[in-house]
């Protein structure tokens, strides 16, 4: 009697016990069954299937183990494509985020009408890959375009912007700092106005310049932000797909052919998904060395208030 | 500050912001002008004549996408505040054993890159026949590790003796969650709906994947078919389009840039 | 108005070490009970223990008549006030006073009368459409008392209500709440750091020290009759003086450090068993030598510090390796350095073992501090 009455109430209380894990779950469960069927099982599934050849439905077909890796590592298309992906990040982070913080810092002086400025400084983040690059099209375009116009008005050469292999993946650079800018700016701005304004008082009173405040606090005191741009930025650089569809499609002679493009093509042009699965997780690797750096490196630099 | 280095700073500001906002005003100069003046590489139009809009609604059916465009970022919009207020939610306010393996697991979808998964994700829509459908377009971005991590943030500072309180006052887990918790964050739901509304309005690749119809199409699929449709000859029409998908985010953004920024920084960094 | 009844409760995070433990108390309907002592004896936990917002690992824990161990928050029949007020900021002052009623169901007609009711109380009436981030310190702490007593439970919990606020503030809600307590005859359970607010405000009082309770009773006697070192030294402000005595058998007499020595009568010679004893007194019986006073127990200090309050002069000295303090009425004007005859009696004196920390006297000469109403004419 007694005893059945003691497990009773172990039970009851084990569901009591349980009952704040339940209702979590419950809160949870959207995010979890999402994450699962649109992120974890398709990562699982793109790794599986980088080792098969398969068919035009993208089941898997024949098991080839590495051969895919080999396939693509030899390819000169996929080292082209690397090749191509290593500059555009070259081309593109460092010059962005130098860009973006240099707005930044003139955006962050109490001027008037300075809300104005910020508003245009951040504007390029309401624009979409999309429109952007048709924009950029026209201002790249070889008879009409703006870049062509002034060069011949300073008796330059005309350059074929998108369609030289030499200045294409310049040209794409280009349009894509500009376009990524606005971001940037906004979360750097964000980071100057994190900076506790005493910093700047007591430099003041020790009679500091300006250049020296902005090497001995201001950067100092951005670094957590900076480094999270640059890691948002190099990620953004390896993603990059809209401005290589709608600009120069890979080309010319592949000097544009990005490789989240390079995927794309692979798969739903030549519906190789096998080769195409391996060179996602040769990108998935990319950025989780890119991830894991920031974790590792970034985390510590964060100054907590 | 001296008046020098003002005269100084408003040089490069009004310098910096011409170079930056060229594009999009050479763009919206275009738009009206016809095909003879791009080819003489004018910079104002003659006459700010409406023809080229006119023009771009009948090429393409533009009004369509645009709805569809509305109907899917409010959509994501929406989900993604649900989605993850929730689970937000459950991270602040629920203590359980395995939450930070859970944690963990949301981390872990930031390393993952969406380009990655898409050709198992594009597989998925299509078993489900969820191509050329508004869920195909929604749905899978309703989880967003991004999002959750915003809104932890927030409800962090909320005092956990408001939760007390309420369970003294015999308010439900829901209850304290609807009545107290979402409308007390309104600043940071804000935050998160119109970064949600921005990037989906924007995006381009996923579109392009999983729909092939005007149904379902969004504008900047649309974008791209006009361009390519419109090689060189009516740039005047093509920058009409441009400038009709651009207004409705930079509007958002005009209105909400202060607000976004300063909750961008906040889950970005803490 | 009920009891609140306590047997055997503790309280462990890691099934191992106890936070609080073997608590045994009964509260009474209607009494104004405070729980204090040090930050991190168990006070709050204690307290949230019965609010039910912590689990009981042991123990049983008796509202009314009924075994609440495992009711959740809102059938305890209680209502809280929380340190930081846990006001919502989203909803105005009126809103915030109904809330609790509102889950309730209470009809919209009873609630504003309530709300209207407890906010005059409270001198709120002005304020019921503000939110509380429009509001001062101390009126937000209003809201959270009328939200606490609107719902009309039997017994009130508060945790650290006043610590928010500054000193003058708190002293008149001190008198206010007590007031409100006593008007609505309800059973409190209030918890402070403060000894203070624990002597000014408890019926009784329940003194904390690493999670076990220490004593319990009314303030007056908690005072006179100190069971331990530590309560002898928590409550009263200065401090009770506390130094390590030596009971020499022989002369019959305690020495404190090498000159201090004062003689034990016959009567207590019982104290002889013990050797090495703790010596207590408080600052306001020592008092200045006079004339008569017997040269055994004259002694001669050096004030190191002099604070003169108008009303009283408090000074310090060093007794052995001891600092020592002595609070006179009236305004002395004394100065560092100055040398002060002073007299210890016996009669004053509290003692405890060393050892066992165990109380073996307590001043008899409380008699001559103690006014009775017999004295208005």
């Amino acid at each position: 009697m007694k005893k059945s009455s003691a497990s009773f109430y172990e039970k009851q209380s084990f569901w009591r016990k349980s009952l704040n894990a339940r209702t979590a779950l419950l809160y949870l469960f959207p995010s979890v069954l999402l994450f699962i069927v649109f992120v974890f099982y398709p990562m699982f599934r793109t790794i599986y299937l980088s080792f098969f050849l398969t068919d035009q439905h993208g089941s898997a077909a024949l098991f080839v183990g590495l051969e895919n890796y080999a396939y693509i590592l030899e390819s000169q298309a996929f080292r082209n494509s690397i090749k191509a992906t290593v500059l555009f990040v070259l081309y593109t982070v460092p010059a962005g985020v130098i860009l973006a913080l240099f707005l930044a810092l003139i955006a962050n002086e109490k001027l008037k009408g300075i809300g104005f400025f910020r508003t245009i400084y951040s504007s390029t983040m309401g624009i979409s890959v999309a429109a952007s690059s048709v924009v950029w099209l026209f201002l790249f375009h070889p008879s009409i375009g703006m870049f062509n116009r002034l060069l011949s008005l300073v008796n330059l050469p005309e350059v074929q912007w998108l369609l030289d292999p030499d200045w294409a993946l310049l040209s794409v650079s280009i349009s894509t700092i500009w376009l990524n800018t606005g971001f940037s700016f906004l979360i750097l701005l964000g980071g100057l106005q994190n900076i506790d304004g005493y910093l700047y008082e007591s430099a003041k009173i020790d009679g500091a310049g300006y250049w020296y405040q902005l090497r001995r606090i201001t950067i100092p005191m951005l670094s957590p932000t900076l480094f999270f741009i640059i890691t948002i930025s190099l990620i953004n650089a390896f993603q990059s797909f809209g401005q290589i569809d709608i600009l120069t499609k890979g080309g010319p002679s592949q000097a544009t052919n990005l490789i989240v493009y390079s995927i794309y093509r692979e798969a739903f042009v030549n519906y190789q998904f096998g080769t195409a699965s391996a060179q996602a997780v040769f990108l998935f690797l990319c950025i989780l060395i890119v991830t894991i750096f920031q974790f590792k490196f970034g985390e510590r630099k964060v100054h907590y208030q | 500050m001296s008046f020098p280095r003002k005269i100084v700073f408003y040089f490069l500001l009004l310098f910096s912001a011409f170079l930056l906002f060229f594009p999009v005003l050479y763009a919206f100069m275009i738009s009206f002008m016809t095909g003879g003046e791009i080819m003489q590489g004018k910079f104002f139009p003659q006459t700010f004549t409406l023809d080229n809009y006119f023009r771009v609604f009948e090429r393409l059916p533009l009004m369509k996408y645009l709805m569809n465009s509305f109907v899917v970022s409010t959509g994501v919009m929406i989900g993604q505040l649900i989605v993850c207020s929730m689970s937000a939610y459950a991270f602040v306010f629920i203590p359980f054993k395995g939450r930070d393996f859970i944690f963990f697991l949301f981390i872990s979808t930031m390393m993952i890159p969406w380009e990655a998964t898409m050709i198992p994700n594009f597989f998925t829509i299509q078993k489900l026949d969820w191509t050329n459908t508004y869920q195909g377009l929604t749905v899978p971005f309703f989880a967003l590790a991004f999002g959750t991590f915003l809104l932890r943030q927030h409800f962090k500072t909320i005092p956990k003796e408001l939760f007390e309180a309420s369970q003294i006052a015999g308010l439900s887990r829901f209850a304290f969650f609807w009545r107290v918790i979402l409308p007390v964050s309104k600043t940071s739901l804000v935050t998160l709906g119109a970064y949600g509304f921005l990037t989906t309005w924007n995006m381009y690749l996923w579109p392009l994947l999983v729909t092939n119809n005007d149904q379902v199409r969004t504008v900047q699929i649309g974008l791209k078919q006009l361009q390519s449709q419109e090689v060189a000859t009516e740039w005047g029409v093509v920058m009409a389009g441009v400038i009709v998908v651009i207004i409705p985010t930079l509007l958002l953004l005009f209105i909400g840039q202060k607000q976004l920024q300063k909750g961008l920084t906040q889950g970005a960094l803490k | 108005m009920k009891r609140v009844e306590l047997m055997n409760v503790s309280k462990t995070y890691d099934k191992k070490t106890e936070v609080i433990s073997n608590i045994n108390v009964v509260i009474e309907p209607g009494e104004f009970f405070v729980l204090v002592g040090p930050s991190g004896c168990g006070k709050s936990t204690m307290l949230r223990m019965i609010a039910g917002l912590e689990e009981i690992t042991g123990g049983s824990l008796r509202i009314g008549e009924k075994e609440a161990n495992h009711l959740p928050p809102s059938k305890r029949d209680i209502s809280m006030v929380f340190q930081n007020y846990a006001l919502y900021p989203h909803l105005t002052v009126e809103e915030n006073i109904v809330f609790g009623l509102h889950v309730k169901r209470i009809p919209k007609l009873e609630r504003k009368t309530r709300c209207n009711e407890v906010a005059s109380m409270l001198g709120l009436s002005e304020y019921l459409n503000r939110k509380p981030r429009e509001l001062s310190g101390g009126q937000r702490q209003r809201v959270a008392l009328a939200r606490a007593i609107v719902n009309e439970a039997p017994i009130c919990l508060m945790d650290e209500p006043l610590s928010n606020l500054d000193a003058k503030l708190r002293a008149h809600m001190r008198s206010e709440i007590r007031q409100i307590q006593r008007r609505l005859g309800i059973t409190m359970i209030y918890v402070t750091h403060d000894q203070v607010e624990a002597m000014t405000m408890g019926d009784r009082i329940m003194i904390l020290h690493d999670g076990k309770i220490q004593q319990i009773g009314k303030p007056i006697d908690i005072y006179n009759h100190p069971v331990n070192p530590f309560v002898a030294t928590f409550i009263g402000s200065p401090p009770m003086n506390i130094a390590d005595g030596e009971v020499n058998r022989q002369k019959s007499e305690i020495r404190i450090g090498d000159e201090w020595k004062i003689k034990i009568p016959d009567e207590d010679s019982r104290l002889l068993h013990k050797e090495q004893i703790l010596v207590g007194i408080r600052p306001e019986h020592i008092r200045v030598a006079s004339k008569e006073t017997s040269p055994d127990n004259r002694q001669v200090v050096e004030a190191i510090n002099v604070e003169i309050l108008g009303n009283e002069t408090i000074f310090s000295f060093k007794i052995g390796s001891y600092e020592w303090m002595a609070k006179w009425n009236g305004q002395w004007r004394l100065q560092v350095g100055d040398l002060i005859p002073i007299q210890l009696n016996y009669e004053s004196l509290c003692l405890f073992d060393h050892k066992t920390n165990e109380l073996l006297k307590t001043p008899t000469d409380i008699e001559n501090n103690i006014l009775d109403k017999e004295v208005f004419l």
